[in-house]
C-alpha cells in the first residue's frame, strides 16, 4: 500500500501525463519530464506564497518572464528542427480563401510573439493581484468598524488564492502543452 | 497635474478588469449551458474550457497592469 506522499506525487504524475498525451499526441510524450517540472516548480511556488509573510516567487514578472520565454524559445526551436521550413505553415492558414491569408498570416505572426507576454503576465498578474487584494482588505482592518467584514473578506480571497494558485499552474500548463502541439503538427 | 491625470487613466484601466469577468463568466456560462445538454462529452472537454478562461482573463489582468503601472510607474 502506497504512503500518502506517494500517493500525491502518483496522483501529480498522473494527471499531468495525460494532460501531455491528450493535447500533443503520443510524441509529445518526450518532453513530460519538462513540462512535469514547470507544474511542480509553479505549483510550489504559489503555495508556498499563500503561507503568511512568505515571499512568492511567481508574482514577479523576473521569474515567469524567464519561464515563459524558456517555453517560447524551446517550442520555436524545436518546431524548426521537427518541420524545418514547414514550420511557417503554421502562419499561413490553408483553409482560409488565398486572398485572406496574407493578412491572417500577419496576425497569426503578432499572436505568436504575443504567446510569451501574455504566458508570463498572466501567471504573475493572476498571484499579484491575489496578494493586493488582501493587502487591500488587510489596509481595511485598521478601521474598528469594518474589520470584521475585513477579516471575514480576507478569509474568503484566501480560500479564492488557493483555488487560484492551482489553477494558475495548470493554465500555464496546458499553454504550454498547446504551444508544444503547434510545434509538433504546425499543419492547421 | 499629471499625477492627478494618471489615477483617473488608472480607475479607467480598471474598467477592464471588469469587462475581463463578463468574458471570463460567458466561457464558464456557455460551457456549462453544453454541459447540461450533454455530460458525457463534458469531461473532456475541461480543458478546453480552461484555455478559454485563460484567454478572456489574460486582458482583464492587462488592464489590471496598465492600472498599476499608471499608478506606480508614470
Amino acid at each position: 500500500m502506497p504512503s500518502r506522499s506517494q500517493s500525491i506525487a502518483e496522483l501529480a504524475y498522473g494527471f499531468i501525463y495525460k494532460m501531455v498525451e491528450d493535447i500533443c499526441g503520443k510524441e509529445g510524450l518526450r518532453y513530460f519530464p519538462y513540462i512535469m517540472t514547470l507544474f511542480m516548480f509553479i505549483v510550489c511556488a504559489n503555495f508556498l506564497g499563500l503561507i503568511p509573510t512568505s515571499f512568492t516567487p511567481t508574482s514577479h514578472f523576473a521569474v515567469t518572464v524567464v519561464l515563459a520565454l524558456a517555453v517560447f524559445i524551446t517550442v520555436t526551436v524545436l518546431g524548426f528542427v521537427k518541420n524545418g521550413a514547414g514550420f511557417l505553415s503554421l502562419f499561413w492558414v490553408s483553409s482560409a480563401p488565398l486572398a485572406l491569408r496574407p493578412v491572417l498570416a500577419i496576425i497569426e505572426i503578432i499572436s505568436y510573439f504575443v504567446r510569451p507576454v501574455s504566458h508570463s503576465i498572466r501567471l504573475a498578474g493572476n498571484v499579484m493581484a491575489g496578494h493586493a487584494v488582501i493587502k487591500v482588505f488587510a489596509g481595511f482592518a485598521a478601521i474598528a468598524a469594518v474589520s470584521p467584514v475585513a477579516v471575514l473578506g480576507i478569509t474568503a480571497m484566501y480560500g479564492l488564492e488557493v483555488l487560484v494558485s492551482f489553477i494558475q499552474a495548470y493554465v500555464f500548463t496546458i499553454l504550454t502543452c498547446v504551444y508544444l502541439k503547434d510545434a509538433l503538427h504546425p499543419h492547421h | 497635474m499629471e499625477g492627478e491625470l494618471a489615477h483617473i487613466g488608472a480607475g479607467l484601466a480598471a474598467i477592464g478588469s471588469g469587462a475581463a469577468a463578463i468574458g471570463v463568466g460567458h466561457v464558464a456560462g456557455n460551457f456549462l449551458a453544453g454541459a447540461l445538454r450533454n455530460p458525457s462529452a463534458a469531461a473532456g472537454q475541461t480543458a478546453t474550457l480552461f484555455i478559454g478562461i485563460a484567454f478572456a482573463e489574460a486582458l482583464g489582468i492587462f488592464s489590471f497592469l496598465v492600472a498599476l503601472l499608471l499608478m506606480f510607474a508614470v
